[in-house]
Protein backbone atom coordinates (compact mmCIF):
# COMPACT_ATOMS: atom_id res chain seq x y z
CA UNK A 1 0.00 0.00 0.00
CA UNK A 2 0.92 3.26 -1.07
CA UNK A 3 0.07 6.30 1.05
CA UNK A 4 0.31 9.87 -0.09
CA UNK A 5 -0.37 12.67 2.83
CA UNK A 6 -0.19 16.48 2.38
CA UNK A 7 2.82 16.29 0.33
CA UNK A 8 4.81 19.50 -0.62
CA UNK A 9 7.54 19.73 -3.12
CA UNK A 10 9.27 22.43 -3.92
CA UNK A 11 12.36 23.23 -6.44
CA UNK A 12 14.12 26.36 -4.57
CA UNK A 13 10.90 29.03 -5.02
CA UNK A 14 8.77 27.33 -7.33
CA UNK A 15 6.29 25.02 -5.58
CA UNK A 16 5.10 22.17 -8.06
CA UNK A 17 3.65 19.90 -5.97
CA UNK A 18 0.65 21.77 -3.61
CA UNK A 19 -0.56 19.32 -0.65
CA UNK A 20 -1.01 16.03 -2.05
CA UNK A 21 -3.09 12.99 -0.34
CA UNK A 22 -4.02 9.85 -2.06
CA UNK A 23 -3.60 6.30 -1.49
CA UNK A 24 -2.75 3.16 -3.58
CA UNK A 25 -3.96 -0.52 -2.49
CA UNK A 26 -2.06 -3.64 -3.43
CA UNK A 27 -3.53 -4.89 -6.95
CA UNK A 28 -4.81 -1.26 -7.72
CA UNK A 29 -3.72 0.48 -11.05
CA UNK A 30 -4.16 3.92 -10.35
CA UNK A 31 -3.34 6.89 -13.31
CA UNK A 32 -2.51 10.17 -13.29
CA UNK A 33 -3.89 12.66 -16.25
CA UNK A 34 -3.02 16.56 -16.53
CA UNK A 35 -1.56 18.80 -18.12
CA UNK A 36 2.45 19.12 -18.46
CA UNK A 37 3.91 20.94 -15.31
CA UNK A 38 0.86 20.29 -13.16
CA UNK A 39 3.50 18.16 -10.48
CA UNK A 40 2.12 14.38 -11.62
CA UNK A 41 5.92 13.29 -12.27
CA UNK A 42 7.64 14.68 -9.74
CA UNK A 43 4.84 13.28 -7.45
CA UNK A 44 6.54 10.05 -8.54
CA UNK A 45 9.67 10.71 -8.46
CA UNK A 46 9.02 11.38 -4.33
CA UNK A 47 7.46 8.13 -3.99
CA UNK A 48 10.48 6.07 -4.20
CA UNK A 49 12.70 8.76 -3.13
CA UNK A 50 14.62 10.01 -5.90
CA UNK A 51 13.33 13.74 -5.14
CA UNK A 52 13.37 14.90 -1.23
CA UNK A 53 10.00 16.38 -0.45
CA UNK A 54 9.29 19.63 1.97
CA UNK A 55 6.05 19.37 3.78
CA UNK A 56 4.01 15.55 4.12
CA UNK A 57 5.06 12.50 4.09
CA UNK A 58 5.03 9.13 2.06
CA UNK A 59 4.21 5.46 3.05
CA UNK A 60 5.19 2.46 1.43
CA UNK A 61 4.16 -1.03 3.05
CA UNK A 62 4.37 1.62 6.28
CA UNK A 63 7.56 2.41 5.80
CA UNK A 64 7.83 6.15 5.41
CA UNK A 65 10.46 7.06 2.41
CA UNK A 66 11.69 10.62 3.43
CA UNK A 67 12.28 9.84 7.06
CA UNK A 68 16.07 10.01 8.25
CA UNK A 69 16.98 6.57 8.25
CA UNK A 70 15.14 4.61 5.86
CA UNK A 71 17.43 2.43 3.49
CA UNK A 72 16.39 4.04 0.07
CA UNK A 73 17.81 1.69 -1.83
CA UNK A 74 16.47 -1.47 -0.14
CA UNK A 75 13.41 0.09 -0.38
CA UNK A 76 13.71 0.98 -4.39
CA UNK A 77 14.23 -2.86 -5.02
CA UNK A 78 10.30 -3.15 -4.13
CA UNK A 79 9.54 -0.26 -6.16
CA UNK A 80 10.22 -0.04 -9.87
CA UNK A 81 10.07 2.57 -12.53
CA UNK A 82 10.53 3.72 -15.59
CA UNK A 83 10.68 7.07 -17.64
CA UNK A 84 9.79 8.72 -19.87
CA UNK A 85 13.20 8.86 -21.63
CA UNK A 86 14.01 4.99 -20.96
CA UNK A 87 16.91 5.47 -19.89
CA UNK A 88 18.64 2.13 -21.04
CA UNK A 89 22.32 2.03 -20.12
CA UNK A 90 23.97 2.41 -23.58
CA UNK A 91 27.14 0.27 -23.19
CA UNK A 92 25.74 -2.84 -21.68
CA UNK A 93 23.98 -5.38 -23.60
CA UNK A 94 19.68 -5.84 -23.42
CA UNK A 95 20.49 -8.81 -21.37
CA UNK A 96 22.99 -6.86 -19.26
CA UNK A 97 21.01 -3.91 -18.46
CA UNK A 98 18.50 -6.36 -17.27
CA UNK A 99 20.83 -8.54 -15.24
CA UNK A 100 22.77 -5.52 -13.53
CA UNK A 101 20.94 -4.80 -10.82
CA UNK A 102 20.02 -8.51 -10.05
CA UNK A 103 23.79 -8.86 -9.62
CA UNK A 104 24.91 -6.13 -8.14
CA UNK A 105 22.31 -5.30 -5.98
CA UNK A 106 20.84 -8.39 -4.87
CA UNK A 107 24.01 -10.37 -4.99
CA UNK A 108 22.50 -12.93 -7.60
CA UNK A 109 24.92 -15.65 -9.36
CA UNK A 110 25.42 -14.63 -13.17
CA UNK A 111 23.58 -17.92 -14.04
CA UNK A 112 20.79 -16.58 -12.01
CA UNK A 113 20.42 -13.27 -13.05
CA UNK A 114 20.65 -14.45 -16.47
CA UNK A 115 17.78 -16.72 -16.16
CA UNK A 116 15.37 -14.16 -14.72
CA UNK A 117 16.84 -11.62 -17.21
CA UNK A 118 15.66 -13.91 -20.12
CA UNK A 119 12.34 -14.81 -18.38
CA UNK A 120 11.20 -10.91 -17.67
CA UNK A 121 12.53 -10.23 -22.02
CA UNK A 122 10.62 -13.09 -23.34
CA UNK A 123 7.88 -11.76 -21.16
CA UNK A 124 7.72 -8.15 -22.60
CA UNK A 125 8.45 -9.72 -25.99
CA UNK A 126 12.25 -9.62 -26.84
CA UNK A 127 13.74 -12.45 -26.27
CA UNK A 128 14.83 -12.59 -29.53
CA UNK A 129 16.98 -9.23 -28.62
CA UNK A 130 19.11 -10.95 -25.85
CA UNK A 131 22.50 -9.92 -26.74
CA UNK A 132 22.02 -6.56 -29.03
CA UNK A 133 22.97 -3.40 -28.06
CA UNK A 134 20.27 -0.60 -27.05
CA UNK A 135 21.09 1.46 -29.50
CA UNK A 136 19.86 -0.87 -31.84
CA UNK A 137 16.67 -0.96 -30.77
CA UNK A 138 13.66 1.09 -31.72
CA UNK A 139 11.93 3.21 -28.86
CA UNK A 140 9.22 0.91 -27.89
CA UNK A 141 11.68 -1.81 -27.79
CA UNK A 142 14.03 0.21 -25.36
CA UNK A 143 11.07 1.32 -23.22
CA UNK A 144 10.01 -2.70 -22.92
CA UNK A 145 13.88 -3.26 -21.82
CA UNK A 146 13.16 -0.84 -19.29
CA UNK A 147 9.95 -2.16 -17.84
CA UNK A 148 11.62 -5.78 -17.84
CA UNK A 149 14.50 -4.31 -15.80
CA UNK A 150 12.25 -2.81 -13.87
CA UNK A 151 10.35 -6.43 -13.54
CA UNK A 152 13.62 -8.02 -12.61
CA UNK A 153 13.89 -6.77 -9.37
CA UNK A 154 10.68 -8.31 -8.80
CA UNK A 155 8.94 -5.14 -7.61
CA UNK A 156 5.91 -5.19 -5.58
CA UNK A 157 4.81 -1.63 -7.43
CA UNK A 158 5.31 -0.39 -10.50
CA UNK A 159 5.53 3.58 -11.38
CA UNK A 160 5.23 4.53 -14.99
CA UNK A 161 6.19 8.03 -15.84
CA UNK A 162 4.72 9.20 -19.13
CA UNK A 163 6.38 6.05 -20.77
CA UNK A 164 4.88 6.33 -24.18
CA UNK A 165 5.44 10.43 -23.99
CA UNK A 166 8.36 10.09 -25.96
CA UNK A 167 7.73 7.48 -28.25
CA UNK A 168 6.93 7.57 -32.36
CA UNK A 169 3.23 7.50 -32.47
CA UNK A 170 3.26 3.84 -33.97
CA UNK A 171 5.43 2.30 -31.26
CA UNK A 172 3.22 3.77 -28.38
CA UNK A 173 1.03 0.50 -28.68
CA UNK A 174 3.24 -2.24 -28.26
CA UNK A 175 3.93 -0.54 -24.67
CA UNK A 176 0.89 0.34 -23.51
CA UNK A 177 0.43 -3.59 -24.75
CA UNK A 178 3.12 -4.54 -22.20
CA UNK A 179 1.49 -2.34 -19.33
CA UNK A 180 -1.99 -3.78 -20.11
CA UNK A 181 -0.46 -7.48 -19.93
CA UNK A 182 1.20 -6.51 -15.96
CA UNK A 183 -2.11 -4.53 -14.57
CA UNK A 184 -3.75 -7.99 -15.98
CA UNK A 185 -1.11 -10.01 -13.77
CA UNK A 186 -1.75 -8.23 -10.40
CA UNK A 187 0.86 -5.71 -10.74
CA UNK A 188 0.39 -2.64 -8.51
CA UNK A 189 0.56 0.70 -10.72
CA UNK A 190 1.13 4.02 -10.80
CA UNK A 191 0.71 5.41 -14.18
CA UNK A 192 1.44 8.96 -15.14
CA UNK A 193 0.21 9.65 -18.56
CA UNK A 194 -1.46 11.44 -21.66
CA UNK A 195 -2.84 8.71 -23.10
CA UNK A 196 -6.36 9.09 -21.35
CA UNK A 197 -7.57 5.77 -23.44
CA UNK A 198 -5.60 3.72 -21.83
CA UNK A 199 -5.88 5.09 -18.38
CA UNK A 200 -9.95 4.80 -18.82
CA UNK A 201 -9.23 1.05 -19.79
CA UNK A 202 -6.73 -0.37 -17.23
CA UNK A 203 -7.05 2.19 -14.33
CA UNK A 204 -9.41 1.30 -11.24
CA UNK A 205 -8.94 4.96 -10.41
CA UNK A 206 -8.10 8.01 -12.19
CA UNK A 207 -6.28 11.07 -10.82
CA UNK A 208 -6.85 14.37 -12.57
CA UNK A 209 -3.70 16.80 -11.44
CA UNK A 210 -3.70 20.22 -11.75
CA UNK A 211 -1.35 22.93 -10.88
CA UNK A 212 0.34 20.81 -8.14
CA UNK A 213 -3.27 19.45 -7.16
CA UNK A 214 -5.44 16.64 -6.91
CA UNK A 215 -8.64 18.15 -8.52
CA UNK A 216 -10.65 15.12 -9.11
CA UNK A 217 -10.19 11.04 -8.43
CA UNK A 218 -12.16 8.72 -8.36
CA UNK A 219 -13.23 5.74 -11.25
CA UNK A 220 -12.81 5.76 -14.97
CA UNK A 221 -15.85 6.57 -16.21
CA UNK A 222 -16.58 9.31 -12.94
CA UNK A 223 -13.13 10.96 -13.70
CA UNK A 224 -12.72 10.55 -17.91
CA UNK A 225 -16.40 9.97 -18.45
CA UNK A 226 -18.34 12.59 -16.28
CA UNK A 227 -16.11 14.86 -14.94
CA UNK A 228 -17.40 17.42 -12.40
CA UNK A 229 -14.79 20.11 -12.36
CA UNK A 230 -14.45 23.15 -15.13
CA UNK A 231 -10.66 22.34 -15.30
CA UNK A 232 -11.40 18.54 -15.80
CA UNK A 233 -13.50 19.32 -18.30
CA UNK A 234 -11.46 21.87 -20.34
CA UNK A 235 -8.30 19.38 -20.47
CA UNK A 236 -9.98 16.58 -21.40
CA UNK A 237 -11.39 18.35 -23.75
CA UNK A 238 -8.44 19.59 -24.72
CA UNK A 239 -6.59 16.27 -25.29
CA UNK A 240 -9.19 13.68 -26.58
CA UNK B 1 78.57 20.75 -46.48
CA UNK B 2 77.48 17.96 -44.71
CA UNK B 3 80.84 16.31 -43.81
CA UNK B 4 79.50 14.23 -41.08
CA UNK B 5 79.75 10.64 -41.38
CA UNK B 6 76.59 8.58 -39.78
CA UNK B 7 78.08 5.53 -38.20
CA UNK B 8 75.77 2.14 -37.78
CA UNK B 9 77.36 0.04 -35.61
CA UNK B 10 77.30 1.84 -32.10
CA UNK B 11 73.39 2.17 -32.74
CA UNK B 12 73.63 -1.70 -33.81
CA UNK B 13 75.87 -2.75 -30.59
CA UNK B 14 73.85 -0.34 -28.51
CA UNK B 15 70.28 -1.84 -29.69
CA UNK B 16 70.02 -4.84 -27.28
CA UNK B 17 70.88 -1.89 -24.21
CA UNK B 18 68.69 0.54 -25.77
CA UNK B 19 65.75 -2.02 -26.05
CA UNK B 20 65.43 -3.07 -22.66
CA UNK B 21 65.98 0.71 -21.67
CA UNK B 22 62.81 0.90 -24.12
CA UNK B 23 61.30 -1.66 -22.00
CA UNK B 24 61.75 0.35 -18.27
CA UNK B 25 60.12 3.20 -20.40
CA UNK B 26 57.44 1.46 -21.19
CA UNK B 27 56.74 0.02 -17.67
CA UNK B 28 57.03 3.71 -15.61
CA UNK B 29 54.56 5.10 -18.76
CA UNK B 30 52.03 2.08 -18.28
CA UNK B 31 52.38 2.18 -14.55
CA UNK B 32 52.11 6.08 -14.32
CA UNK B 33 48.87 5.80 -16.05
CA UNK B 34 47.66 3.58 -14.30
CA UNK B 35 48.12 5.74 -11.24
CA UNK B 36 47.27 8.83 -12.51
CA UNK B 37 43.60 7.43 -13.98
CA UNK B 38 43.21 6.15 -10.41
CA UNK B 39 43.90 9.21 -9.09
CA UNK B 40 42.45 11.56 -12.04
CA UNK B 41 39.16 9.56 -10.70
CA UNK B 42 39.46 10.33 -7.46
CA UNK B 43 40.24 13.73 -8.23
CA UNK B 44 37.66 14.70 -10.58
CA UNK B 45 35.21 13.32 -8.25
CA UNK B 46 37.12 15.31 -4.90
CA UNK B 47 36.41 18.90 -7.13
CA UNK B 48 32.75 18.35 -7.16
CA UNK B 49 32.75 17.38 -3.72
CA UNK B 50 30.98 19.90 -1.28
CA UNK B 51 33.36 19.23 1.02
CA UNK B 52 35.74 22.48 0.66
CA UNK B 53 39.47 20.83 1.91
CA UNK B 54 39.04 17.84 -0.50
CA UNK B 55 38.03 19.85 -3.50
CA UNK B 56 40.59 22.82 -2.60
CA UNK B 57 43.33 19.97 -2.28
CA UNK B 58 42.01 18.46 -5.75
CA UNK B 59 42.28 21.72 -7.61
CA UNK B 60 45.70 22.34 -6.23
CA UNK B 61 47.17 19.48 -7.72
CA UNK B 62 45.34 19.93 -10.99
CA UNK B 63 46.24 23.50 -11.38
CA UNK B 64 50.03 22.55 -9.68
CA UNK B 65 50.29 19.53 -12.57
CA UNK B 66 48.83 21.19 -15.88
CA UNK B 67 50.46 24.90 -15.02
CA UNK B 68 54.06 23.98 -14.46
CA UNK B 69 57.00 22.15 -16.22
CA UNK B 70 56.49 18.36 -16.20
CA UNK B 71 60.38 18.68 -15.54
CA UNK B 72 59.87 20.45 -11.72
CA UNK B 73 57.18 18.60 -10.51
CA UNK B 74 60.10 15.74 -11.22
CA UNK B 75 62.58 18.20 -10.01
CA UNK B 76 60.03 18.32 -7.16
CA UNK B 77 59.80 14.83 -5.70
CA UNK B 78 63.36 14.22 -6.03
CA UNK B 79 65.20 16.87 -4.49
CA UNK B 80 62.09 18.79 -3.23
CA UNK B 81 60.99 15.79 -0.88
CA UNK B 82 64.72 14.99 -0.68
CA UNK B 83 65.44 18.48 1.45
CA UNK B 84 62.43 17.86 3.36
CA UNK B 85 63.75 14.86 4.27
CA UNK B 86 62.09 12.05 2.20
CA UNK B 87 65.20 9.99 -0.08
CA UNK B 88 63.08 8.74 -3.16
CA UNK B 89 65.41 6.81 -5.73
CA UNK B 90 65.17 8.08 -9.31
CA UNK B 91 62.67 5.41 -10.61
CA UNK B 92 60.07 6.00 -7.84
CA UNK B 93 60.56 9.59 -8.71
CA UNK B 94 60.19 10.05 -12.05
CA UNK B 95 57.28 7.85 -11.62
CA UNK B 96 55.64 9.36 -8.78
CA UNK B 97 55.84 12.73 -10.82
CA UNK B 98 54.81 11.99 -14.04
CA UNK B 99 51.84 10.48 -12.04
CA UNK B 100 51.33 13.59 -10.42
CA UNK B 101 51.29 15.07 -13.83
CA UNK B 102 49.08 12.27 -15.72
CA UNK B 103 46.45 12.75 -12.89
CA UNK B 104 45.97 16.48 -12.85
CA UNK B 105 45.23 16.49 -16.79
CA UNK B 106 43.55 12.94 -16.74
CA UNK B 107 41.03 14.82 -13.59
CA UNK B 108 40.07 17.45 -16.30
CA UNK B 109 39.62 15.11 -19.03
CA UNK B 110 37.16 12.92 -17.06
CA UNK B 111 35.55 15.80 -15.51
CA UNK B 112 34.27 16.79 -18.67
CA UNK B 113 33.71 12.95 -19.45
CA UNK B 114 31.29 12.72 -16.25
CA UNK B 115 29.34 16.42 -17.78
CA UNK B 116 28.95 14.07 -20.75
CA UNK B 117 27.16 10.87 -19.01
CA UNK B 118 23.31 12.00 -19.08
CA UNK B 119 22.44 12.46 -15.35
CA UNK B 120 19.53 10.43 -15.68
CA UNK B 121 21.41 7.36 -16.46
CA UNK B 122 22.37 7.85 -12.44
CA UNK B 123 19.42 8.37 -11.44
CA UNK B 124 18.00 4.83 -13.97
CA UNK B 125 20.68 2.92 -11.68
CA UNK B 126 19.94 4.42 -8.16
CA UNK B 127 16.29 3.75 -9.07
CA UNK B 128 16.84 -0.17 -9.45
CA UNK B 129 18.18 0.18 -5.69
CA UNK B 130 21.99 0.56 -6.80
CA UNK B 131 24.06 3.09 -4.23
CA UNK B 132 25.45 6.21 -5.02
CA UNK B 133 28.98 4.03 -5.43
CA UNK B 134 27.66 0.72 -7.68
CA UNK B 135 25.86 3.24 -9.76
CA UNK B 136 28.98 5.48 -10.68
CA UNK B 137 31.01 2.06 -10.93
CA UNK B 138 28.91 0.20 -13.31
CA UNK B 139 27.14 2.57 -15.29
CA UNK B 140 28.84 6.08 -14.77
CA UNK B 141 32.55 4.92 -15.02
CA UNK B 142 32.16 2.72 -18.20
CA UNK B 143 30.60 5.64 -20.15
CA UNK B 144 32.84 7.91 -19.17
CA UNK B 145 35.92 5.73 -20.05
CA UNK B 146 34.22 5.43 -23.57
CA UNK B 147 33.81 9.55 -24.03
CA UNK B 148 37.32 10.14 -22.61
CA UNK B 149 39.53 6.80 -24.26
CA UNK B 150 40.98 9.54 -26.91
CA UNK B 151 42.30 12.09 -24.91
CA UNK B 152 43.42 9.22 -22.48
CA UNK B 153 45.47 7.59 -25.20
CA UNK B 154 47.41 10.97 -26.02
CA UNK B 155 48.36 11.07 -21.82
CA UNK B 156 49.79 7.67 -22.28
CA UNK B 157 51.94 9.26 -25.17
CA UNK B 158 52.57 11.62 -23.15
CA UNK B 159 53.69 9.49 -20.48
CA UNK B 160 56.18 7.50 -22.41
CA UNK B 161 57.75 11.06 -24.14
CA UNK B 162 57.73 12.49 -20.57
CA UNK B 163 59.89 9.44 -18.86
CA UNK B 164 62.93 10.81 -20.49
CA UNK B 165 63.04 13.61 -17.76
CA UNK B 166 64.27 10.76 -15.74
CA UNK B 167 67.48 11.91 -17.03
CA UNK B 168 68.06 14.73 -14.87
CA UNK B 169 67.47 12.98 -11.37
CA UNK B 170 69.87 10.04 -12.44
CA UNK B 171 67.73 8.15 -13.73
CA UNK B 172 70.29 5.25 -16.48
CA UNK B 173 67.88 2.81 -17.27
CA UNK B 174 65.46 3.97 -19.01
CA UNK B 175 65.94 4.50 -22.53
CA UNK B 176 67.00 8.38 -22.85
CA UNK B 177 69.06 6.94 -19.46
CA UNK B 178 70.82 4.66 -21.47
CA UNK B 179 70.64 7.04 -24.33
CA UNK B 180 72.48 9.24 -22.46
CA UNK B 181 75.57 6.73 -20.97
CA UNK B 182 76.43 6.14 -24.64
CA UNK B 183 76.50 9.18 -25.42
CA UNK B 184 79.18 10.27 -22.90
CA UNK B 185 81.15 6.92 -23.13
CA UNK B 186 81.55 7.60 -26.96
CA UNK B 187 80.24 10.84 -28.35
CA UNK B 188 78.10 9.43 -30.99
CA UNK B 189 75.69 11.88 -29.76
CA UNK B 190 73.52 12.05 -33.13
CA UNK B 191 73.30 8.65 -33.75
CA UNK B 192 72.17 7.60 -30.67
CA UNK B 193 69.87 10.22 -29.99
CA UNK B 194 68.64 9.65 -33.64
CA UNK B 195 68.10 5.81 -32.84
CA UNK B 196 66.13 6.31 -29.16
CA UNK B 197 64.04 9.04 -31.23
CA UNK B 198 63.20 6.44 -33.66
CA UNK B 199 62.29 4.01 -30.96
CA UNK B 200 60.09 6.74 -28.80
CA UNK B 201 58.53 7.02 -31.95
CA UNK B 202 57.59 3.61 -32.59
CA UNK B 203 56.48 3.19 -28.95
CA UNK B 204 54.05 6.06 -29.54
CA UNK B 205 52.76 4.74 -32.66
CA UNK B 206 52.36 1.07 -31.19
CA UNK B 207 50.41 2.28 -27.97
CA UNK B 208 47.84 4.69 -30.88
CA UNK B 209 47.64 1.45 -32.84
CA UNK B 210 46.56 -0.64 -29.81
CA UNK B 211 44.44 1.91 -28.39
CA UNK B 212 42.70 1.79 -31.70
CA UNK B 213 42.31 -1.61 -31.65
CA UNK B 214 41.09 -1.76 -27.73
CA UNK B 215 38.44 0.27 -28.76
CA UNK B 216 37.33 -0.99 -31.88
CA UNK B 217 37.36 -4.65 -29.38
CA UNK B 218 35.92 -3.01 -26.44
CA UNK B 219 33.10 -0.43 -27.52
CA UNK B 220 30.83 -2.87 -29.29
CA UNK B 221 27.97 -0.35 -28.59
Amino acid sequence: MIEIRDVHKSFGQLEVVKGVSMSVAKGEVVSVIGGSGSGKSTLLMCINGLEPIQKGNIHVDGIDVHARGTDLNKLRRRIGIVFQQWNAFPHLSVIENVMLAPRKVLGLKRSEAEAIAEQRLKHVGLGEKLKVYPSQLSGGQQQRMAIARALAMSPDYMLFDEVTSALDPQLVGEVLETMRMLSSEGMTMIVVTHEIAFAREVSNRVAFFHSGRIREIGPPEQVIGSPQQAETITFLQSVL
Amino acid sequence: MFQYTFHWRPILNALPDMLSGAWVTIQIAVLSMLIGTIAGVLLALARQSSNKILSGFATAWVEGARNTPALFQVYMVYFGLGSLGIHLDSYPSLLIGIAFNNAGYLAETFRGGLRAVPPTQMRAARSLGMSAPKAFVYVVLPQMFRIVFHPMTNQMVWAVLMTSLGVVVGLNTDLTGITQELNVKTFRTFEYFAAAAVIYYLISKVITLTARLIAWRVFRY
